[in-house]
């Protein structure tokens, strides 16, 4: 899978996807055009960081501290995770400012 | 936790364990400006005296939130007939639900366009009859409808709506895909729902003329494979391709009463958009019952879950819950019976015949094309 995103890329959530309480069945999903995708623990740590500020790179650091993992590990996962998104159009990126 | 009478049971008295739903089609009304040929409305529509209420739609939103639906999808005939659809739009987005708007782009205008931005609408989904006016106009019935959509998808882009494109696909347009791909594209389309017709109901009355060529079927799908690799991360492609050349059907609803519901104009409930043309089948209405109950007790929505009610080759065959023995409705129109496996699985027994009356349809000795109108009788 070629990535779709470079770690000094932006990723954000665009208009029409965001994270939603499901209460009733006590998860997180991520609502997008024709889509509600339920999210795991990993998945909805990563997409509660996007604010469209600070850049893949900035955010795998972040997590990488507060969870105490190998950042090159996070960083894999959390490309290949926002590359899958990136694909479905659930995530934007833009290039740093 | 409410007292439950018995275990739900399917058609032949099996137990099932009714699941929740994630996504609901709410048809508010079934006028449109629109007489498409392959109109997926029931062949008898609902007139606008007998459509509920803006109130009463907020009440069957709130429910259906309680129950786990997560998605509404407003659709109609066309929604913007309805004048009082950003009540409707309001009342879903406070009951907590994503909202897809699904449209012609007819009889809304740019300013009720904003209007609906500022009711809660998450994305909107237009559809597009043809890549051409001529082809656009023909096929929907509707002279002038092409720069009307046009006009549409400009006020979608520069109010910021995300933007679906729902391109019906059929014998008479097959060949135009990749332009259609195009236009969604220069559009700033994030998707493209390109689905081929499904036999039933009103497209049933043009089979002659709609029916893709097994050719056309083919052509279609490397378009959409070669389109998904070109466009990856750019705009997503779904496909429905025409089952009546598949080896196996469409798993329908994912599976009868396990992941939708479908509310009509008039407060029936049903467990698919088409179940209407199951004739011994008895639907109920959320002004007589809660959505909760109908979702969990009713018989319609009980009576194919699960897959103990399937009969064989479904019943040994490995794949019954991958696609749940296909469409109940395609089986009642071409089995004559709603429990039958799918006529269009290569392991029905009347597959041969239903693929040579497809071929013999899609040889189709006409294009003209019967249009969807509500009667005139009263």
């Amino acid at each position: 899978m070629t990535p779709l995103i470079a770690p000094a890329d932006i990723p954000y959530l665009p208009r029409g996807v965001r994270l939603q309480r499901d209460r009733v069945r006590d998860i997180t999903v991520l609502q997008a055009p024709e889509r509600a995708l339920r999210l795991d623990a990993v998945g909805e740590a990563i997409l509660s960081e996007l604010d469209g500020i600070r850049s893949m790179a900035d955010i795998s650091a972040a997590l990488a501290a507060r969870y105490d993992a190998p950042e090159a590990q996070i960083s894999a996962d959390m490309r290949d995770f926002l590359t899958g998104l990136i694909e479905r159009r659930m995530v934007f990126v833009k290039g740093a400012p | 936790m409410k007292d439950r009478p018995a275990q739900p049971a399917d058609i032949d008295g099996n137990p099932v364990t009714p699941g929740l739903p994630m996504a609901m089609l709410a048809e508010i009304t079934h006028r449109c400006p629109l007489a498409c040929p392959y109109c997926s409305n029931p062949m008898e529509l609902v007139r606008a005296g007998a459509e509920i209420s803006a109130e009463d739609w907020g009440r069957v939103f709130r429910q259906a939130a309680d129950l786990g639906v997560l998605q509404v999808h407003i659709s109609g005939g066309e929604p913007g007939a309805r004048r009082d659809l950003a009540q409707i739009v309001a009342h879903a987005r406070d009951a907590g639900l994503y909202v897809n708007l699904i449209t012609s782009g007819i009889g809304i205008t740019e300013d009720r366009l904003r209007e609906l931005d500022d009711a809660g609408v998450d994305h909107v989904q237009l559809s597009l009859q043809g890549i051409r006016p001529d082809m656009a106009d023909r096929i929907s019935g509707h002279p002038g409808s092409w720069n009307k959509k046009m006009a549409f998808a400009e006020w979608v882009t520069r109010i910021g709506f995300p933007l679906t494109i729902n391109a019906v696909v059929h014998r008479q347009n097959m060949e135009r895909l990749p332009e259609m791909l195009e236009l969604a594209e220069g559009l700033g389309a994030r998707r493209i729902e390109v689905a081929t017709v499904q036999f039933h109901g009103w497209a049933d009355l043009n089979r002659d003329a709609l029916m893709p060529t097994r050719e056309q079927a083919v052509f279609a799908r490397r378009i959409v494979d070669e389109g998904r690799l070109r466009l990856r991360g750019r705009m997503v492609i779904d496909y429905v391709p025409a089952d009546h050349h598949a080896v196996y059907p469409k798993a329908c609803m994912g599976g009868w009463g396990s992941t939708g519901l479908n509310v009509g104009p008039d407060g029936t409930v049903l467990p698919c958009h088409a179940a209407q043309s199951i004739p011994w089948m008895r639907f109920e209405n959320v002004q007589d019952r809660s959505l909760s109950d109908i979702w969990h007790l009713s018989d319609s929505f009980n009576a194919f879950r699960g897959t103990a009610w399937m009969p064989e080759p479904c019943q040994s065959c490995e794949r019954k819950s991958v696609d749940f023995g296909g469409c109940r409705c395609q089986a009642m129109a071409l089995a004559g019976d709603a429990r039958a496996t799918d006529p269009v699985c290569s392991l029905s027994p009347l597959h041969a015949s239903v693929v040579e009356a497809a071929e013999a349809s899609a040889a189709g000795p006409t294009d003209s094309l019967v249009y969807r109108r509500m009667s005139r009788a009263d």
